[in-house]
């Protein structure tokens, strides 16, 4: 009933399917390339904070509204490893900094977390890519990644 | 592989014996469903434009003709991928039902579902107008927009669904008289995209009217924003195979034939719609990678799934391109790969045939990038970003746009008796689309590549060198964007003049309903279990349950308080 040039094709479809599969899995597990973390609602993380935990880890309470980013500027020195944890006060923004593959959508009522390491120092911006009104493409900020004392100077 | 003897093939899109006399009625609900998006579509089109120059920073203003870059974006969103796509898919469903089981639908059913939809499109594009629901197409809560956009909303969906009803019975009664016929494929197809569109569409029913209505009414004071985002994409990405489906099914049923061929294999296409349906609903969570709320493990299952809806693509490139080879073979081909120059591209009296190659080859990258998106992870460089806009205009704007145009135009010219006003520009148009898509995607998915974001008006900081925000990298892409869109722009226009041409020109031939038949070159025996609904709506249930239940319990569980709405131009709530 199946000719052999459409079973060919089945098994080289289910072969290239397979090493699609296979690659997401090895992605996920052994590069650690993951989706947010899932969080339940919090309410301590609606206040705009950077944390320092310990020398080199950080957190970030991330709060977007319509149209800015608090905090605007983050000062992280090179080598730290941030969690961002992501919240909207009002409509849906996007959260994402170029160059680090940090992607998440902040929305009211819920918190969303990526953890990211910053090895070279620069400074890396952070664009709203959710349309959030008529100031959405004013709405950025930046993670500035120098030397501990840089913000003094 | 394909033998047969040269013969020389003049194909003609019309065949006088097979054409099926319709009542005037219907004719006239047909042509409705589609005059009334493709003269919207004017606008549609107009607004595409814009935003590529606004995007490229050649305009650094928020307003153009009194019409706002979002206001406009939100109209080019609804129309093109809404209206027009709903309207067609019901025309072109009643056409095929008819057509393949000789019967017509129910009058007042019919009439009732043209008008609920005709009402729904002028209430949401009264309010779109007024500029008082500029919050896309994807009216993500809080944004809020006025109450008729909503309810104009609804009524367009509800209206669609009305036809399944009708044409179910239709089935029904021809399979009492047919039981051991296999039911035409195009009317498996049809069946099979109208259920897919009804289950999904359900929630989002749910969330326009039981969420969003009475808040953006004032009834109730929040909403829950990961929730309605949930039911959102619950319908999400069904919608895009029930915008895909008619294409695919003219794919299988005329596509072999206009090329001078024959379909590869009839089984193939009935396992490909089934597949479809079951699969087309449980997948949508992939669009909400980047949301919070919803765990990795659901995530992870739902790309799983996401995949394995590949492969019905999958069995149709390879059954496609076995029947486009057996075409160029008949007509006197040599070699692997010579079927490729024997093909009837520009044959101006066999215009379908350009439409839908055209379609198909951008559906190549259409389908290669949409794979990126769903790769789980992967999707954390893409997400939002140009790159979105870029695939999703290679799939929408390929072979469902060129499709449906393509059999409007056709379906003119059969139900009014007309010839083609300007056949010879006609069958360029659909080569002028693809070019132009093709330039206008790398641009924007080059940019997507180095963060562009989407759905945002660059001109106004990014693209502007004025502006404290000047990104230079974002200049070339959406440059290129702009070259593609001009392009893009000028086929629909040449288009809109062929079709409207053939439209105000002198009948020539009696009034009939027909379409170009493909005989399949392997028409396998019938098998009940793919001649038959109840196996896979089954199926279709539980699998939606299995994927969707864990979804939408997170989406409640891990949520605070509900939002109150927000109108775009203002941060403080309106609903304080």
């Amino acid at each position: 009933m199946i000719d052999k040039f459409e079973k060919y094709v089945f098994t080289i479809t289910a072969i290239v399917i397979m090493l699609f599969v296979f690659s997401l899995i090895y992605a996920r597990n052994r590069k650690r390339a993951d989706v947010p973390d899932c969080l339940p609602y919090d309410k301590t993380y609606t206040t705009p904070a950077v944390k320092q935990i310990d020398s080199n880890l950080y957190q970030v309470y991330a709060v977007a509204q319509m149209w800015q980013f608090q905090p605007s500027e983050i000062y992280v020195p090179v080598g730290s490893t941030v969690d961002f944890f992501v919240t909207s006060k009002d409509v849906v923004h996007g959260f994402d900094i170029y160059d680090k593959n940090v992607n998440m959508m902040a929305v009211y009522g819920n918190i969303n977390k990526q953890t990211v390491k910053f090895d070279k120092p620069g400074v890396y911006k952070i664009t709203c890519h959710e349309y959030c009104g008529v100031g959405h493409q004013n709405m950025q900020a930046e993670v500035i990644v120098n030397y501990p004392d840089a913000k003094n100077n | 592989m394909i033998t047969e003897q040269k013969s020389t093939i003049s194909i003609t899109l019309k065949d006088e014996t097979n054409g099926l006399k319709i009542s005037r009625w219907l004719k006239t609900v047909i042509l409705i469903e589609l005059l009334l998006p493709i003269s919207l579509l004017t606008l549609g089109i107009y607004h595409g434009l814009m935003q590529t120059i606004y995007r490229s920073g050649v305009i650094h203003e928020s307003t153009v003709a009194h019409l706002d870059y979002y206001q406009g974006l939100t109209l080019h969103g609804v129309i093109n991928a809404i209206v027009l796509t709903s309207f067609f898919a019901v025309a072109f469903g009643h056409a095929t039902m008819a057509f393949y089981l000789k019967r017509e639908p129910n009058k007042k059913v019919a009439w009732l579902s043209l008008v609920l939809m005709v009402t729904g499109t002028l209430l949401a594009a009264w309010a779109m107008l007024s500029g008082n629901a500029s919050v896309l197409y994807t009216f993500y809560p809080p944004l809020k927009a006025e109450p008729q956009f909503y309810i104009g909303a609804a009524l367009l969906i509800v209206g669609s669904w009305v036809p399944l009803f009708n044409w179910a019975a239709m089935y029904v009664r021809w399979r009492k008289e047919n039981r051991t016929t296999k039911m035409p494929l195009a009317v498996l197809g049809t069946l099979v995209n109208f259920t897919i569109w009804f289950v999904c569409t359900l929630a989002v029913a749910y969330e326009v009217i039981v969420l969003l209505l009475p808040w953006s009414m004032g009834i109730t004071k929040d909403v829950d924003v990961t929730l309605a985002r949930t039911l959102f994409w619950f319908f999400g990405h069904a919608l895009v195979y029930f915008w895909l489906l008619p294409s695919y099914i003219m794919y299988y049923t005329i596509l072999p034939k206009v090329s001078g061929g024959k379909l590869y294999s009839d089984l193939a296409g009935r396992v490909a719609f089934f597949l479809f349906l079951i699969l087309s609903i449980p997948i949508g969570v992939h669009h909400q990678f980047s949301d919070p709320g919803i765990d990795k493990d659901t995530k992870f299952f739902q790309t799983m799934l996401t995949f394995g809806v590949a492969l019905p693509s999958f069995i149709t490139a390879f059954t496609l391109a076995a029947s486009l080879e057996f075409a160029g073979k008949k007509r006197g081909s040599k070699g692997l790969f010579g079927w490729m120059k024997k093909l009837p591209y520009l044959d101006p009296n066999n215009y379908l045939f350009a439409y839908m190659i055209s379609g198909l080859i951008l559906f190549i990258f259409g389908g290669l990038t949409g794979i990126v998106n769903a790769s789980y992870s992967l999707n954390a460089v893409v997400h939002n970003t140009s790159w979105l806009p870029g695939h999703f205009h290679m799939t929408v704007a390929g072979p469902v746009f060129l499709g449906i145009i393509g059999m409007s135009l056709y379906l003119i010219t059969t139900l009014k008796g007309k010839k083609v006003y300007l056949p010879k520009v006609n069958v360029v148009v659909p080569y002028l689309w693809m070019i132009g898509v093709l330039i206008f995607s790398t641009g924007l998915m080059w940019g997507g590549l180095i963060g562009e974001p989407r759905r945002t008006n660059l001109g106004l900081s990014y693209t502007n060198p004025q502006s404290p925000l000047y990104h230079a990298e974002w200049v070339p892409t959406t440059f290129l964007a702009l070259c593609g869109g001009i392009i893009m722009t000028v086929s629909a226009c040449l288009y809109f003049v062929v079709f409207f041409g053939t439209l105000f020109r002198k009948s020539t031939a009696p009034s009939a309903l027909e379409f170009p038949v493909s005989e399949a070159y392997h028409n396998e025996r019938r098998v009940a279990f793919f001649d038959s609904f109840k196996p896979w709506l089954v199926i279709m249930v539980i699998i939606i349950l299995v994927s969707y239940v864990p979804a939408f319990i997170q989406a409640v569980s891990n949520s605070g308080p509900g939002a109150p709405p927000f109108e775009p131009n203002n941060p403080v709530s309106v609903g304080k």
